[in-house]
């Protein structure tokens, strides 16, 4: 089992669990409504030039952050992943 | 008459679907302690007339940004026959909370899970019976954008107004962490037994678009290429449509306005020509502009790329306290002031909106560049004029930097940077006219009057007292030019001038033509009369006074408009005008005394 560590020092291509929110109520709010729920598997996209945003994305939803609020959410299980083409049977 | 909200999320459809629900009849509702425009319409479900109103879109009913305040403020105060949720289908997985909260609160509602048609392609499933078995609601798919379930849609709002013969309100929405838990436990619930979203990342196109459009590398200068060809469309198309508009307005005033007012004494001829008739063409004349400016807004906005732009340019706006969707409204500006300004409407957050607001006006507008060509070529060599005018632009840039920095203190971004990125799509057709029309609309409503008695009261300034020639040193504002002079001196700006920059208050494309009045010179002979007048040093301090100050009448009606407040419009005009006067004091002096 690997220990937490915070959403913001994951790279492009790597997925992990989110395990803790450490934030304000205000933005912790957003969060959930965004679906940063725990337990559940964000993926990074991307992040930003000049330590600029992350983009991640949760289920089917993407979303940018910035690194200060990336920094105060901590994930576990962290996994490469790639990109995978639409399951035809889904598409049907 | 029977009363129905539409609530949902950001980027469901939601307005779409106001939109086709409603038609083109919409109008702007007092709601009060609510200070958000809120769009309302007057509908036929069946022989009933019943009111519908658009809520902002919201995240959370108990969230904390201004848009939810107003929704709780709203929903507290407004007894409600209907609520129709509106979600995203492919986003159950987190949207469907704010159903569950409207269901705890008790209130008749319908849930329309909007987008259903992209649902198969982000292989999200879901069951609509199951999720009403959940709720206890009505709960259809439709998708507003091409009316697929749309009739459906319409009987079960229609069947569900007429069965509440009684309006509810709703209690205090509060805070209610128990609540808060229980709905987390229902959410899980609903979720695995009616709704199935993949958990693997998949490609489409999307993501294959991103990859291409977010690049590290190629990303920025796409978006600048771009924000180029939306700039080039709006304005290589605008300012000829705009000059069109004047010839036929200047025509209309020649052949039909002046025979019929010719009768009149001539006092009265100007006051109802170039007072009312040309405050009503300084109007019109911002249509053609605002209506190509909200095309391109309502393509780059509902494509999905405008977010992608503050992912681009977060690294260097967040410093300024701004975003990357200020950056493009900045740039925006360049062409004109006004619409850009109507375009932050899309950033929710005040303390951001009213920062981009205070900076817009900044961006050197098509008009000022006007100004700046015809005293670059009069005063400036060939070779010195291109790096004047380059000069202006790079101080256009600065002192929007200057003021963002300095007011960002002020109007502090309240709402975390926590944006969706929403998929690509194609905006419909008519989509993009509705948002174009519905703009042109809220430029009218609110902003006609002001604009009109502003262009009368100048001209009432340069024509009174009467029998004196118009804009000489007997007018009122020839006296105001004089008295300003202790002010306006010391930055190399004589009278004269003085009393363009009160006609370049109206418009900076009427500069020109009140500088041709006071000078008393037809416009070809005038720039040998201004450079005979004043060096090159008066004439550049007079154009930084005119880059940074006010820059038109129509750009304050809207920043008032706009930020719904007098005293907001009030500060941003005093802080240009007092930037203006501190940059051209600080450069006409240092320049003296370099003795130049």
């Amino acid at each position: 089992m690997m220990s937490n560590i915070r959403l913001e020092a994951l790279k492009p291509g790597q997925s992990a669990i989110i395990s803790q929110i450490n934030t304000e109520p205000g933005l912790e709010q957003r969060l959930l409504a965004m679906g940063f729920r725990i337990g559940r598997q964000i993926f990074v996209l991307r992040c930003g030039w000049l330590s600029g945003p992350l983009h991640v994305r949760i289920g089917t939803t993407e979303v940018m952050l910035r690194r200060q609020e990336a920094s105060q959410i901590e994930v576990t299980n962290v996994n490469n992943f790639q990109l995978r083409p639409v399951n035809p049977g889904a598409a049907a | 008459m029977k009363h129905v909200a539409v609530l949902g999320m950001p980027n469901t459809g939601k307005s779409t679907f106001f939109n086709r629900l409603t038609g083109a009849n919409t109008s702007i509702g007092n709601w009060p302690g609510i200070t958000v425009d809120l769009m309302m319409a007057k509908v036929k479900l069946g022989e009933e007339l019943t009111e519908v109103i658009d809520l902002p879109g919201i995240y959370d009913l108990r969230g904390f940004s201004e848009d939810e305040a107003v929704v709780r403020r709203f929903l507290e105060s407004t007894p409600l026959h209907l609520v129709i949720i509106i979600l995203n289908a492919t986003q159950l997985d987190r949207q469907i909370s704010l159903a569950l909260q409207v269901k705890h609160l008790n209130l008749p509602a319908v849930l329309l899970l909007n987008m259903a048609d992209e649902a198969p392609q982000f292989g999200v499933e879901f069951d609509p019976d199951k999720i009403s078995q959940h709720l206890g609601i009505p709960v259809l798919p439709i998708s507003a954008k091409y009316g697929n379930g749309y009739e459906a849609a319409l009987k079960a709002i229609h069947n569900a107004v007429q069965q509440q013969d009684k309006p509810i309100i709703t209690g205090s929405v509060e805070m209610c962490p128990a609540c808060d838990e229980k709905i987390a436990v229902e959410m899980e619930n609903l979720l695995q037994q009616a709704v199935s979203t993949p958990e693997q990342i998949q490609t489409n196109l999307t993501t294959q678009l991103d990859r291409v459009l977010l690049h590290p590398i190629l990303g920025l200068p796409i978006f600048f290429g771009a924000m180029y060809l939306m700039f080039k469309i709006v304005y290589a198309l605008g300012i000829p449509l705009q000059d069109q508009l004047q010839k036929l307005l200047d025509w209309v005033q020649a052949s039909a306005l002046k025979p019929l007012v010719a009768g009149l004494p001539s006092f009265w001829q100007g006051f109802l020509l170039d007072g009312i008739y040309t405050g009503l063409g300084t109007v019109a004349s911002f249509i053609p502009i605002i209506i190509l400016f909200f095309f391109c807004m309502a393509i780059v906005e509902d494509s999905g790329y405008l977010s992608r732009s503050a992912f681009l340019m977060d690294a260097f706006m967040e410093r300024l306290g701004l975003d990357g969707r200020s950056f493009v409204m900045s740039l925006m500006g360049f062409g004109c002031n006004v619409p850009a300004i109507m375009g932050t409407r899309v950033m929710r957050s005040p303390g951001l909106r009213l920062l981009s607001m205070l900076v817009i006006p900044f961006s050197l507008c098509s008009a000022r560049l006007n100004v700046f060509i015809f005293m670059t070529t009069a005063l400036f060599s060939q070779n010195a004029a291109p790096l004047v005018l380059f000069s202006l632009y790079i101080l256009s840039f600065v002192a929007a930097i200057f003021t963002a920095t300095l007011f960002k203190s002020k109007y502090p971004n309240k709402e975390p940077l926590v944006l969706e990125l929403p998929p690509y799509r194609f905006p419909t057709i008519g989509l993009i006219f509705m948002r174009a029309g519905n703009e042109v609309k809220n430029f009218l409503r609110w902003s006609y009057r002001f604009i009109i008695l502003g262009v009368i009261a100048i001209w009432l300034l340069n024509n009174l007292p009467p029998g004196v020639p118009p804009a000489s040193s007997h007018t009122f504002s020839g006296m105001i030019g004089n008295l300003t002079q202790p002010l306006l001196s010391p930055l190399g700006i004589n009278s004269q001038l003085a009393v363009a920059l009160i006609f370049g208050f109206v418009a900076k494309e009427i500069v020109l033509g009140g500088l041709a009045v006071i000078y008393g010179q037809s416009e070809q002979h005038l720039m040998g009369a201004i450079a005979h007048q004043i060096d090159w040093v008066q004439a550049y301090s007079f154009m930084l006074f005119t880059l940074l100050y006010v820059p038109c009448l129509s750009t304050v009606a809207v920043l008032k408009s706009e930020s719904k407040s007098g005293k907001f419009a009030l500060m941003s005009v005093a802080w240009s005008v007092g930037l203006a006067w501190v940059a051209s004091f600080i450069f006409y002096q240092g320049t003296r005394i370099l003795s130049f």
